[in-house]
């Protein structure tokens, strides 16, 4: 801020003695900078979401007739825990602190986050989870399931390491997160730009500052949780054991009340994405902002109260059901009032049919379904049907590919030109974006059916009655479409590194802090930053090009390009 | 395990699993003195290919057959209806968004505002509300229906007992106890006591009633009733274990007179041995591993790891609803269990020709 007072229109900033950008892999693992480390998570993740994926596709393909014997019934256990341990701990979770990561301190004008070696530690521990818990392969994967219940988690029913090395992947993905979320919190609190008051923080952020506070409240009570497993494993503990004064619902209590707050912890920043990607395409500003906001933070209130209604088929009083099908019902309201907000972003906007776009606007669609099974799912006589079945399986990929993974998708997009400085090609983007969502519904559509014909979750075989059969053919080409989709993106990503068309700092016209900085943005993100005087500093900002006057009591008139040190 | 590989292999073993009851046939081999292990393992083989088969009990949550499930399925229907409104509002709105977009290059002009909040407050805040508190009034119903009865207000009470990986019934008052097949008098209310020997199961009749968890240490109650005489399938609903698939159950409503005496013979110990094979076939069982893990009322036999097997041969299917109970099934499954249902308990036995068939016969005389 030194130029402050002389405002010229472009400031002539040479940097002196500074260090060269390090290169080669040393500068990758010694790394403090949020970018590097934002890109570090989103190839980890992105790894797991492909292994993930794989076994997804081993699981569809032993469905597709009734007595398959593709993989043994031990195997096709393991494959279900992997799948769900690693699409959620290894995937959704942090590939959104990996995106928070890339983009926090560029969208509020900061240089890095508030505790840059804390965040490479996270990074670090999410990786060394992930290790620990796929090595488990070459000894015993993992088999209680992703909820890994008490007391078949115990060393009584499963002896073998798969179930330690399930509480390591928790405990270290769980380190992981709770620390990434203080940096997150700490840095959003401290360290935005000057003017970017709580009313002009973008909606990601939002998203961000809410997944961050429900990692704080909600993951420890999983690392108490499976610290008990484990004493109740080694050290001959019966915290879960009730011929010895323990409960086994402990445990699904302890599971839920982290469980239930997952869901919008991998949901809410990927509504952040969304409602930073409306308002750019349809270019108009986003529709009721604080609206949005608000809801935001009361989803994720309300997350925190609705958790028993993953225990309605427990023997527990029905005055405690009626409690939690309330608040899941109210969770309706304001996501509700999110959807109708994007829905009247786009109306009347002058809509661009860009990739992004069309994911987020495909997001919305699927999420739809998976928010209106979920109402299904809180009225308890109705869930004491379904749950337990393909239903359940239909609602919570609904939620969670249509919903967190398209945002994540629409999010790449979006972002990719600021990652790499190149541009995604539209023509695969759109292509993939179009199987994907035709996968998703071909895939997850037909299991509500199969659901309630009555066909149970985690079962390798089931008998040819029904249209079962058919019904899982279908879901199994579904799958297949949904991952050509999914390559596509990959090939896209792949072939757009090389020769993708450059982007330019803007190439959207965007509406936040990071498209004012070059593509891919210099290590210390700005040399001046501005002053941020609405929702949407950028447009701010080329307005004030535009007019080519500079403000006197302002930043000195920034240009989107900022000079760079060499 | 599928049946196709192994069609060379068992030469009487024809499959049709088109009709319900249980209607395969599989003969075992019978015919040569000295049973070939392998083709035994073939009829497991075949056997476990063809669950489709067993039993018949259908168990969609669609197909109703008492009072509860009737109205759950009445207000899933009601659901989806709301809901399909409520989806195609919505989606109708995004069409509506995309088509009523001005065109590109135009200047953002003004908006009109307050219409636009309008949309959003009815169609995102008060739309949703109604629906929600109509929801909740309708979901009462639900609620009251499936109830658990009162203790002893029931003619009947029947307690289920979840285990890795099967059922056991039992009924208080009587000395009957079997596994896997639960008969209950039609058009009877009767009172299920849900329990589990192990891990968590959950209890689950789809077209009779709600699922129940099974919690160790809380034990719990169900209502179970059913409108029709029939056999109804179940299955466990809690992923609990290594064969949690085949942990399958069937519901027989009978007429009251049929179920009382077949209540009557449940209780009864065993039918002794009538022939010379039979009774070498009660030694076997006796000398081997067979006793030390089930009961057979009326013998030494009293372990209680696996099913009791007093009137085994009065079950249509093996194994949890794994295999139907025919001679070639049952064959393949003593010799060789963990083909049929790997990690299950029991144990293979390779027993010379003459005792195995000794076995069968015995185990088939179990009526």
């Amino acid at each position: 801020m030194a130029t402050a007072e002389h405002a010229i229109p472009r400031p002539q900033i040479v940097a002196r003695g500074v260090q060269a950008p390090a290169r080669g892999w040393t500068s990758w693992i010694t790394t403090t900078d949020h970018k590097r480390i934002g890109i570090l998570y989103m190839v980890t993740t992105f790894a797991f979401f492909l292994l993930g994926g794989v076994e997804a596709l081993l699981m569809r393909l032993q469905l597709t007739s009734p007595h398959n014997t593709l993989v043994t019934p031990q195997s096709f256990n393991q494959l279900f825990t992997l799948h769900g341990s690693t699409m959620i701990f290894l995937f959704v979770v942090p590939m959104m602190a990996g995106i928070g990561n890339y983009l926090l301190p560029l969208m509020i004008g900061a240089r890095d986050m508030a505790f840059p070696r804390l965040n490479a530690l996270s990074y670090w521990l999410l990786l060394a989870g992930g290790i620990v818990f796929y090595s488990s392969l070459f000894f015993s994967a993992p088999e209680a399931g992703w909820t890994s219940y008490a007391p078949l988690s115990s060393s009584a029913y499963i002896p073998n390491n798969g179930v330690d090395a399930w509480i390591y992947l928790i405990h270290l993905t769980g380190l992981s997160s709770i620390l990434g979320a203080i940096n997150f919190y700490a840095t959003i609190a401290n360290m935005r730009a000057p003017g970017m008051g709580w009313g002009r923080l973008p909606l990601f952020v939002w998203g961000l500052l809410t997944y961050s506070v429900l990692i704080i409240v909600a993951m420890p009570l999983i690392a108490v949780a499976v610290t008990l497993l484990l004493t109740a494993r080694h050290f001959g503990t019966h915290f879960y054991d009730p011929s010895n004064g323990g409960s086994p619902l402990l445990w699904q209590h302890l599971f839920w009340f982290f469980g239930h707050p997952e869901v919008y912890i991998m949901v809410l920043p990927a509504f952040g994405i969304i409602s930073e990607i409306l308002p750019v395409f349809a270019r108009k500003p986003i529709f009721g902002y604080k609206a949005i906001a608000a809801s935001t933070v009361m989803i994720a209130f309300l997350g925190l109260l609705t958790w028993a209604h993953h225990m309605f088929a427990t023997p527990t009083p029905i005055v405690v059901f009626i409690f939690v099908m309330l608040s899941s019902y109210v969770i309706a309201v304001p996501t509700g009032v999110k959807v109708l907000n994007w829905l009247a972003t786009l109306w009347r906007g002058t809509v661009e049919f860009k990739t992004p776009l069309l994911f987020a606007v495909a997001m919305i669609s699927l999420f739809v379904i998976g928010g209106i099974s979920g109402v299904f799912l809180a009225i308890f006589p109705v869930d004491w049907q379904v749950e337990d079945t393909y239903f359940v399986v239909a609602h919570l990929h609904y939620v969670l590919v249509g919903g967190s993974v398209m945002g994540i998708f629409a999010g790449i997009y979006y972002w990719f030109p600021k990652f790499t400085g190149r541009m995604l090609a539209e023509g695969l983007g759109k292509l993939s974006c179009a199987l994907m969502w035709l996968g998703i519904n071909l895939t997850f559509l037909i299991q509500h059916s199969l659901g309630l014909d009555g066909m149970p979750r985690r079962v390798y075989e089931y008998p040819d009655i029904a249209h079962f059969q058919l019904y899982n053919i279908i879901s199994t080409v579904g799958s297949f479409t949904l991952a050509l989709g999914v390559l596509v993106t990959v090939v896209n990503v792949a072939r757009s590194l090389r020769h993708g068309v450059v982007a330019g700092p803007d190439p959207w016209r965007g509406n936040t802090l990071e498209w004012f900085v070059p593509s891919p943005p210099p290590a210390n993100n700005f040399d001046v930053i501005p002053r941020v005087r609405s929702v949407e500093p950028m447009k701010d900002i080329r307005r004030q090009i535009e007019r080519q006057s500079p403000v006197a009591d302002q930043a000195p008139a920034p240009t989107p390009t900022p000079a760079v040190p060499a | 395990m599928n049946a196709e590989g192994t069609d060379t292999r068992g030469p009487g073993e024809r499959t049709d699993t088109r009709g319900p009851g249980g209607r395969t046939d599989a003969r075992g081999p019978r015919r040569g003195r000295r049973i070939g292990y392998r083709m035994a393992t073939a009829c497991a083989l075949a056997g476990a290919g063809l669950l489709g088969g067993c039993g018949g009990g259908g168990q969609s949550t669609l197909h109703p057959h008492s009072g509860p499930a009737h109205d759950i399925r009445t207000l899933w229907w009601w659901m989806l209806a709301v809901a399909g409104v409520v989806f195609l509002g919505a989606v109708g709105l995004l069409l509506l968004a995309w088509m009523r977009r001005r065109r590109p290059g135009l200047p953002l002009l003004g908006e009109d505002e307050g219409a636009t909040v309008g949309l959003v407050v009815v169609f995102g805040f008060v739309i949703p509300a109604l629906v929600l508190v109509a929801l909740f009034v309708v979901s009462d119903l639900g609620i009251r229906t499936t109830e658990a009865p009162a203790a002893g207000s029931t003619p009947l009470t029947v307690e289920v007992t979840g285990h890795q990986w099967f059922w056991e019934i039992r009924y208080p008052g009587t000395q009957a106890v079997t596994a896997n097949e639960l008969h209950i008098p039609v058009r009877t209310r009767v009172n299920v006591i849900t329990k589990t020997a192990d891990v968590i199961h959950s209890f689950w009749v789809p077209e009779l009633n709600r699922k129940q968890d099974m919690v160790p240490g809380l034990p719990n109650r169900l209502l179970l009733y059913a409108d029709k005489p029939g056999v109804y399938g179940g299955q466990c609903a809690e992923f609990c274990g290594a064969q949690h698939t085949h942990m399958g159950l069937l519901v027989f409503a009978d007429p009251p007179q049929r179920f009382r005496s077949w209540l009557a013979n449940m209780g009864a110990a065993r039918v002794a041995p009538g022939t010379p094979t039979e009774r070498r076939g009660e030694a076997v069982f006796q000398a081997s591993q067979c006793a030390s893990c089930h009961t057979i009322r009326g013998t030494p036999a009293r372990g209680v790891i696996g099913p009791d097997l007093t009137h085994l041969a009065t079950r249509s299917t093996l194994a949890a609803r794994t295999i139907p109970n025919r001679p070639g099934y049952l064959g393949g499954w003593v010799l060789d269990p963990q083909h049929i249902k790997p990690e299950s308990k029991m144990p293979g036995f390779n027993l010379s020709g003459p005792d195995f068939q000794a076995l069968l016969a015995y185990l088939r005389s179990l009526r």
